[in-house]
């Protein structure tokens, strides 16, 4: 395996992923840079989730490589995912919280299992990372089934932030939020990542949080990356499903007016 | 990468010099939190310390975290304390943790005596709260049943139909297995006793009023109760956690009506037929073990039976079926209904409506007992 620069976070080459004839990605190619916020679109069904998890590894390929900070994630030994596992956090779409742990608890599941440190510690950590995230610490005595959508978004991701991961994965963090919410929640993300530098990957159809959270912006299509960059890269883009989901009459709207 | 982290503290004339290095991150805590432990202890004396964090290469939450707290209790110890050498990279973070854990939540210590009555108080009345969830559930059964009989057209024969055939139909083959079992063994027990009396003979007396009466109508109760209540309970609990169960009431269709009175129904269909045959299938058994183990001919058998059993005996351990049924059903139902939110409610629920389910369908065969004795039955 060529050696990886240091810049990239997360490289994928050639990757396919397919579920019996169903080729979902075809020969797809991404690098996400370290540090920075990527935000991944494409068509609902198109196979942006199972990126996202194929890179985590929970799908597996049927050819291609993964490297996540310099280290395979396909074919490595149950020490090494344990390994990667410490250096990602993911919110994955629904907050997957375990409902049988408090809100604190869920946040102390990483640590207990990676690390070893007291008790007391682990709750002020947990405690601070309930205020990170714009909790309240006791919040964290509340279970999963007691939360209110957006309270979920931000339990989920604090749990996410418990080891103050390298890379953080966000399946679709603003979905199911109100304007206001999701706006406050694209605000935290953007925080957190300046304060803990941290690099993320971020499925979405959020056209708004698009435009202000991420540096750049990946388009998924017909199983590749059709178009990549920044936001004013994807306006000109030529590709006709990205022409279409940046100049539809949704995204019309949120543009800013250019004369 | 990571490098493990140093905390070193000289202690002169009452100023504590500190130097801190390495890594400060989550992957180094376990050496991380003895070494800021071990430093604040030396330096808890000191009347003004200095911290040097310009050797440290990371930091992370943990390790802001840690700093914050060596600051707050120096300050709390009343010294003076002073950190130089952070990092441009680092002061965001450790900026954001000089805020974190100001209000901690407060846990009131309870009196163990007084905690202890207090949860037998709570048993208590949460005991006499499911006795009153019981009958609420036969009194609302009740009702939509007496609705279904006014309004036949009501009643939900295809759903009825299927239940019947999950806990009736694909219940058979277990049943006979276990109940065949089961009058084998009372049948092998009763003659390797009787035996040492030379009442052999009376063995059939024994395996036909036993079975007859009690025993069929029992383990099928308590088979049906494991087998199919608890998946009555399990069924209803994940459609109230996944709000199927509002989504029907919201649609003007009573849960009770759609979900409930079909399966209860099938139950108290499916019962006494399948006590029928549990109680054939361990007669079977006894006979087979007469003959094998005994060696009582089949003929002799069944002609003993017919003396010793009368028809009474069957009306007895079948006429208990039904109600068995149903107070398997509403327990079930009832339970399946409270499930809450979580995973690990739903498994509570389930327990909880097989055990008590069971418990009830013995305690209602003891009553059974005291009144079929008073009847002269």
């Amino acid at each position: 395996m060529s050696e990886l620069q240091p810049d990239i976070a997360i490289r994928v080459r050639d990757l396919v992923v397919a579920f019996g004839k169903h080729t979902v990605l075809d020969h797809l190619s991404l690098d996400v840079r370290r540090g920075e916020i990527l935000g991944l679109v494409g068509a609902s069904g198109g196979g942006k989730s199972v990126l996202m998890r194929t890179i985590i590894g929970l799908i597996p390929k049927q050819s291609g490589a993964v490297d996540v900070m310099g280290s395979q994630i396909h074919g490595a030994d149950d020490r090494q995912t344990q390994e990667s596992a410490a250096r990602w956090g993911i919110l994955f779409q629904q907050g997957a919280l375990f409902s049988s742990l408090t809100v604190r608890q869920n946040i102390q599941v990483p640590m207990r299992e990676h690390l070893s440190m007291s008790q007391e510690l682990m709750d002020e950590v947990a405690n601070a990372k309930l205020e990170m995230v714009g909790l309240k610490a006791t919040d964290g005595d509340r279970y999963p089934s007691q939360l209110s959508g957006g309270m979920t978004k931000r339990a989920a991701l604090a749990r996410a932030l418990a080891l103050d991961p390298a890379i953080v994965f966000l399946d679709e963090p603003t979905s199911g939020l109100d304007p206001i919410s999701a706006g406050d929640f694209d605000a935290l993300i953007k925080t957190l990542q300046k304060t803990l530098a941290f690099t993320v990957f971020m499925v979405t159809h959020d056209l708004a949080s698009l435009h202000t959270v991420c540096d750049r912006i990946a388009a998924l299509a017909d199983g590749k990356i059709v178009s990549i960059g920044t936001m004013d890269t994807l306006l000109e883009a030529t590709h006709p499903w990205v022409r279409a989901y940046f100049h539809g009459a949704r995204s019309e709207m949120l543009q800013p007016r250019k004369n | 990468m990571s490098v493990a982290p140093k905390l070193t503290t000289d202690l002169i004339d009452g100023r504590a010099q500190m130097y801190a290095a390495g890594s400060w991150t989550a992957s180094q805590v376990s050496a991380l939190e003895p070494a800021v432990e071990a430093a604040t202890r030396t330096a808890s004396g000191a009347r003004a310390l200095q911290l040097d964090m310009s050797a440290v290469d990371e930091i992370d939450t943990i390790g802001a975290w840690l700093l914050e707290r060596m600051i707050r209790h120096a300050r709390q110890a009343g010294s003076e304390i002073k950190t130089v050498g952070i990092s441009e990279r680092f002061a965001g973070l450790i900026e954001e943790l000089r805020s974190a854990n100001l209000n901690p939540p407060v846990y009131e210590k309870q009196n163990p005596l007084l905690l202890k009555l207090y949860q037998i108080g709570q048993s208590t009345v949460s005991s006499l709260q499911e006795l009153l969830i019981f009958i609420d559930m036969l009194g609302r059964l009740g009702t939509v049943l007496a609705r279904v009989i006014l309004h036949p057209r009501r009643l939900r024969l295809t759903s009825t139909i299927y239940q019947l055939h999950k806990v009736g139909w694909q219940a058979v083959p277990i049943i006979v297995l276990i109940t065949f079992l089961i009058g084998a063994i009372i049948a092998q027990q009763g003659i390797f006793h009787f035996r040492k009396f030379g009442a052999d003979a009376y063995v059939v007396d024994m395996v036909g009023i036993l079975v007859l009466r009690e025993i069929g109508v029992l383990i099928v109760a308590i088979m049906v109760a494991g087998r199919s209540g608890s998946a009555y309970t399990a069924e209803l609990g994940s459609m109230k956690m996944r709000e199927e169960i509002d989504a029907l009431t919201t649609m003007g269709l009573d849960p009770l009506e759609v979900l409930i009175l079909p399966r209860v129904i099938a139950l108290t269909i499916a019962l006494p037929i399948l006590t029928f045959i549990g109680s054939i299938a361990a007669l079977y058994g006894g006979g087979l073990i007469s003959w094998l183990y005994g060696d009582m001919m089949p003929a002799t058998f069944i002609a003993r039976l017919h003396e010793a059993v009368s028809v009474t005996h069957f009306e007895v351990g079948l006429i208990k079926a039904p109600f068995m049924a149903l107070v398997i059903g509403i327990v079930a139902s009832s339970e399946g209904l409270r499930v809450k939110g979580s995973a690990e409610s739903l498994g509570r629920q389930t327990t909880t409506s097989v055990v008590k389910s069971i418990f009830l369908v013995i305690v209602l065969d003891g009553l059974f007992a005291v009144f079929f004795a008073s009847i002269g039955m």
